[in-house]
């Protein structure tokens, strides 16, 4: 792995300069689309540790976004527990999560994963539509506490949560890459390219999938938590639908799966994408703002299938 | 000879189904041999590699490596003990280059990246890949896939390296290549056991060669003594030529 250069930490700080600075400047509807973003984009980093570098591809992110979501929510209202622990919380039991469902499909590979994950996912979902204890159905509705880092709360702006989930990104970046220039992501790529190759090279295949669906469940928990403490009301069908686990694989798919940065280019365009074109085209009931999303990604699939970063990163290294 | 012994395999059987690849085979290889298995196409050669290797799981019999039972045990653990293997068709990392490749291999002993940065670049200027270190390792011609796949097992610094065909498919220039390759592993005091079909390169490298038909030992001997044995050349060419044969 190539070390990070001087023009790229520049590049980087630029990047994030704007993105610290873009929040104060836009109205609040902008700031929403921001922190959606982030949220898409935080979750898509956290599936390209498992679908981009170790070839896992798992259309079941929801279930972990919801079990984030559920147990920070839960432990604040039944025992009121801040939901910084609620988020550590989570993520753990998400990972646990995964580990128990990760290990008895440790053969499954392709779209037989897939397929497998979908349906935990939908297990998982169901499951919480009918637990009365979790609010089944009707889901839980965050009380407002007073306003402060601590209690993870801000009624009178948006902004801090701006800046939350931005060091959240930031945080999943660090361990992408960390993970991606270490011994674990070679043998993540090893076992992408075939478990057999993997194998013969002494890597405990079975184990190194369980570490990337572990890490990949702890980051999307994460998000999910952070989506429960800003929206402030969560239910099965809103945290954890098979269309947020298709938009977090479309995100770092479209942005550039198996690069660290890709899922966050991916992020920036899809989602404020569906949401302005929902906003001004949307309410006309015609369905045109879901016609220009289907469109680009079609396009991006057709002519940049390693997705947007993936053909910049391309072009950059021809250059060289 | 028993203080070196390094391989023994003692009655390996392997059913498939009702095929028997593997029959009741056994044979012992002592440490800095060269051995090679020939026979046949379908004579169970690849599938001994297998069942040796932990990829298939032995119906009978035992392998026993420096002493130690690894019958059946998982292939990852069958490498971290000390045996790294080749496959008939070349097995790349794609999306890798060549030295990202063998690193790969050399975290088997490394934990630190630089460690292991430093250990792949032994390798690949010890099998001559160093200029094509930052190819894509999917841009290999056959040849130096098969080198590539040699220099990742031998990141993984082994004691018995086991080379399944790796010099099928290439010209004669490349095919002196491999076995100059051969010998300077060999020179390293590494152990290899070879599945060839290659001939010259059989003669070459061997210090002692076992033969394999339907799944049987038929044969085993040093190479001179084998290809003159009549069994061998029945295996090979049929029982029609075998009565011309004097």
């Amino acid at each position: 792995m190539r070390n990070i250069t001087g023009k790229q930490l520049i590049v980087g700080g630029a990047v994030l300069a704007v993105l610290i600075i873009l929040p104060l400047l836009i109205p609040p509807f902008g700031q929403h689309v921001v922190i959606l973003t982030l949220i898409f984009a935080m979750c898509g980093v956290a599936w390209n540790i498992m679908g981009g570098y170790a070839g896992m591809f798992s259309f079941g992110q929801a279930a972990f976004f919801g079990i984030g979501a559920y147990t920070s929510s839960f432990l604040l209202m039944t025992f009121n527990v801040s939901p910084w622990i609620g988020l550590v919380a989570g993520g753990i039991l998400s990972s646990l999560m995964a580990a128990a469902i990760g290990y008895p499909c440790s053969k499954l590979r392709g779209h037989y994963f897939a397929i497998a994950s979908i349906a935990f996912a939908e297990i998982v979902r169901i499951f919480f539509n009918n637990w009365e204890m979790v609010g089944a159905a009707e889901g839980l509705t965050i009380p407002m506490r007073q306003e402060s880092l601590a209690n993870f709360t801000f009624n009178s702006s948006k902004l801090p949560y701006c800046y939350i989930i931005l060091a959240f990104v930031l945080f999943a970046l660090a361990v992408c890459r960390l993970v991606s220039t270490s011994k674990m992501g070679y043998y993540f790529r090893a076992i992408k390219e075939s478990h057999e190759v993997a194998q013969v090279l002494g890597v405990n295949v079975v184990r190194y999938r369980l570490y990337a669906i572990m890490i990949s469940a702890f980051l999307t928990s994460m998000a999910g938590t952070f989506y429960a403490q800003y929206i402030l009301y969560i239910d099965p069908a809103s945290v954890m639908v098979l269309a947020i686990s298709v938009q977090i694989v479309l995100v770092a798919m479209l942005g550039g799966a198996n690069t660290v940065l890709g899922p966050v280019v991916g992020a920036a365009i899809l989602i404020p994408l569906s949401e302005y074109s929902r906003a001004w085209l949307g309410y006309k009931g015609t369905g045109f703002d879901m016609i220009i999303y289907g469109v680009l990604i079609t396009a991006i699939s057709m002519y940049r299938p390693n997705g947007v970063w993936g053909a910049l990163a391309g072009v950059v290294r021809r250059e060289k | 000879m028993n203080a070196s012994l390094l391989l023994d395999v003692q009655g390996a059987s392997k059913y498939f189904g009702g095929l028997q690849a593997n029959e009741d085979i056994s044979f012992q290889v002592s440490g800095g041999q060269i051995l090679s298995i020939i026979g046949p196409n379908g004579a169970g050669k690849s599938t001994l590699f297998n069942c040796i290797t932990g990829f298939y799981r032995l119906d009978k019999g035992r392998v026993l490596f420096k002493g130690l039972d690894i019958t059946n045990r998982k292939p990852h653990t069958i490498g971290k003990l000390g045996v790294a293997r080749t496959f008939q068709i070349a097995q790349v990392i794609s999306d890798m280059t060549v030295l990202e490749n063998v690193m790969t291999g050399g975290f088997l002993r490394h934990v630190r990246v630089g460690d292991v940065r430093l250990k792949a670049e032994e390798v690949l200027a010890f099998t001559g890949l160093m200029a094509k270190g930052n190819y894509n390792a999917q841009a290999l011609s056959v040849s130096d896939k098969k080198r590539l796949e040699v220099s990742m097992a031998l990141a993984m610094e082994p004691e018995l390296l086991m080379l399944d065909e790796s010099m099928a498919g290439l010209t004669p220039v490349e095919l002196r290549g491999m076995i100059e390759l051969i010998h300077k592993v060999r020179e390293r005091g590494i152990t290899i056991i070879v599945v060839e079909h290659v001939m010259e390169a059989v003669m070459e490298l061997s210090d002692w060669v076992i033969v394999l038909n339907s799944g049987r030992k038929i044969v085993e001997g040093s190479p001179k003594e084998v290809v003159a044995d009549r069994e061998v050349i029945r295996a090979y060419l049929g029982d029609r030529y075998d009565a011309v044969c004097p």
